[in-house]
């Protein structure tokens, strides 16, 4: 039965009555072949409770992204009726990339925090959960300390760490024992500010990283490391031959965190100087182009619709990955 | 990959986890690569908590006398960057905007989406599979591509700076992930439960309220965690729908904070520090919760 959604691989017992159910009523609809207990009333009250959240994810998620690719074709102030709405096509689109400046810096500064986060943040995190997981006496304490960051909010993360960049008042520049002139404005100068903020992105994101992999190499069968350990492998062949391919799924889960995280980097750019001045990014940009005096719609929407597009690649692997044993059953 | 699922939610795994600490407790001699390992746990554990102590240690000191004797000092310990932030940042009134969003925005998003988990996970219906995957999907979108279409149609409808608008967003976004989560759980339980309910004649909403969800107890639990964590956390949906100041949660509201007193590092840190206590006391007393929410969403995969 290719219509079939409900898994029941779980336990043997699950399963068989799953397909008495599909045989005996031979209609997908028909949920477990009880129709004949299902009143009409029942069948209401499932409808129901399955339409309320279906409307509001539906109405407030999935058309409103809709719609913005729509409006990424079009020329609106977003203030007047929706008739004055004009379709200009593609223009958007290229006027993004001709006479756009803030764009190329956003896209390079999105780049950037996807390329820290997967070669320095994510594999840190990885790293540590490693570590962690080596029978070490005190773990909490350790893994408690890493994933604090991750209970704050990015917004927070950022003005926490302008206590340790700021040019007059902050730690950095006072332990560099840089003064006067000399001293560095870390989150002011365009050239170095996107790199001071992505450590402190990253002390959040290592933690992350680091909770997700813990949990997932808990459910590694020890017999697994001890039998490659008997093979002679050392340390690192027997996570990269062994452990790695054996978390498969946390890895996935791992990459689209990864990726998502990086592409809705907003808030801690935002609190530091609303995205500007060396600290563009694609999120950013959608914002400044609707809010504020310069009301573009059209066009941040066309902003809007190549991060949407980027993401939706993502997560369209993610949902492959955790759906395709359901669709195929 | 599901079995997994099945089983750690279950917690039927309980004898791996006493081989674990069997073996944990059967100290390993001290070689030379294990000092190594502490001391570099140790350098990455105290390095970690660094930001964070820092802005809690000078939090605690008087802006003239940090002033006078740079902040690398010790010294000068004084509570008024606390009051002084309180009153001056409004916190009663912001505090009270969080709570006004947080509390309906999470119970909202556990009700429906155990209503929805409910159905898929339990009901074999021709919808499910799509709906799992628009629900799962949906909270993985950017928020930022949805801004301009939200915007419009809250203001369309009246709701454009209330506090209605940002928990309708966040119960939308959420109860997706929720489901996600609780549908696995539901799949997990034995079939057997709701069926002796359904031959005493029970109705299916006396299925789901009396049977089902008493016995997910444990993720709504993990979920309810995690999810205050989340929204109060929230700090862009806030700013794209509630233009006046006065409505803002906490973590929006603390933003204004420093437009007003942007040189006194010390009074933001007490503010900050004001804004993490809540979610300092989810990490202290609810640590388990949080990360079994955080682990649940990504354990079937």
């Amino acid at each position: 039965m290719a219509t079939t959604s409900q898994p029941g691989e779980h336990t043997g017992e699950l399963d068989r009555e799953h397909r008495e159910g599909q045989d005996s009523s031979g209609s997908a609809s028909s949920p477990n072949g009880k129709l004949q207990l299902l009143s009409g009333k029942d069948r209401t009250v499932l409808t129901l409770m399955v339409a309320v959240p279906a409307v509001l994810v539906i109405g407030l998620v999935w058309i409103p992204a809709l719609i913005s690719v729509m409006l990424s074709f079009t020329k609106w102030n977003g203030i007047g009726p929706i008739s004055e709405i004009q379709w200009i096509g593609l223009q958007n689109y290229a006027d993004l990339v001709t006479i756009y400046p803030p764009f190329v810096p956003a896209i390079t500064n999105n780049l950037l925090w996807l390329a820290v986060f997967f070669l320095i943040a994510t594999p840190l995190g990885i790293f540590m959960a490693t570590l962690l997981d080596r029978e070490v006496r005190g773990t909490r304490l350790y893994q408690s300390a890493l994933y604090l960051p991750v209970v704050l909010s990015l917004a927070l993360i950022g003005f926490i760490w302008q206590l340790i960049y700021s040019r007059d008042q902050g730690l950095l520049n006072a332990m560099l024992g840089l003064d006067g002139s000399n001293r560095i404005d870390w989150l002011g100068n365009a050239d170095i500010n996107i790199y001071a903020v992505l450590v402190a992105a990253s002390w959040r994101h290592v933690g992350y990283i680091m909770l997700l992999y813990l949990a997932g190499l808990k459910g590694i069968d020890p017999a697994l490391r001890e039998a490659a350990s008997m093979d002679g492998a050392g340390e690192v062949r027997t996570f990269f031959s062994v452990i790695l391919p054996a978390m498969q799924p946390i890895n996935v889960v791992v990459l689209v965190i990864t990726v998502i995280e990086g592409l809705r980097a907003f808030d801690i750019v935002y609190v530091i100087n609303k995205g500007t001045n060396g600290l563009e990014l694609l999120s950013t940009l959608v914002v400044s182009n609707v809010i504020g005096e310069a009301s573009r719609v059209g066009f941040g929407s066309a902003i809007a619709t190549i991060l949407l597009i980027i993401s939706l690649v993502f997560i369209v692997v993610y949902m492959i990955s955790i759906y395709r044993e359901d669709a195929t059953e | 990959m599901s079995t997994d699922a099945a089983t750690t939610q279950t917690s039927e795994h309980s004898s791996q986890e006493d081989y674990r600490k069997l073996q944990e407790t059967n100290k390993r001699p001290l070689t030379a690569g294990r000092v190594v390992l502490y001391a570099f746990l140790t350098f990455m554990a105290l390095g970690w908590l660094f930001p964070f102590v820092w802005a809690l240690y000078n939090s605690f000191r008087d802006y003239a006398y940090t002033a006078a004797n740079g902040y690398v000092s010790f010294g000068g310990f004084t509570l008024s960057n606390y009051t002084d932030a309180w009153t001056r940042g409004d916190f009663t009134q912001l505090f009270l905007n969080s709570a006004i969003i947080t509390i309906p925005a999470v119970v909202f998003t556990l009700l429906l989406s155990t209503m929805a988990a409910f159905v898929l996970a339990r009901f074999s219906f021709w919808f499910n599979l799509p709906m799992l995957i628009l629900f799962t999907a949906a909270n993985l979108l950017p928020q930022q591509s949805l801004l301009i279409p939200l915007f419009r149609f809250f203001r369309e409808v009246g709701l454009l700076d209330t506090y209605m608008a940002v928990i309708l967003v966040h119960i939308a976004f959420q109860t997706g992930f929720c489901t996600f989560v609780l549908s696995n759980y539901m799949k997990a339980l034995p079939k057997s439960m709701t069926e002796a309910a359904l031959v005493d004649g029970a109705g299916v909403w006396r299925q789901y309220s009396q049977i089902v969800l008493p016995l997910c107890r444990p993720p709504l639990a993990a979920l309810a965690v995690l999810q205050v964590t989340w929204i109060y956390n929230d700090f862009f949906w806030a700013v794209a729908f509630l233009n006046s100041g006065e409505k803002f949660p906490i973590t929006s509201g603390l933003q204004n904070l420093r437009g007003q007193f942007f040189t006194d590092y010390n009074l933001l840190s007490a503010g900050s520090i004001l804004v993490a206590v809540p979610t300092i006391i989810v990490f202290v007393l609810l640590q388990k919760q949080f990360i079994s929410g955080l682990t649940l969403g990504a354990d079937k995969g």
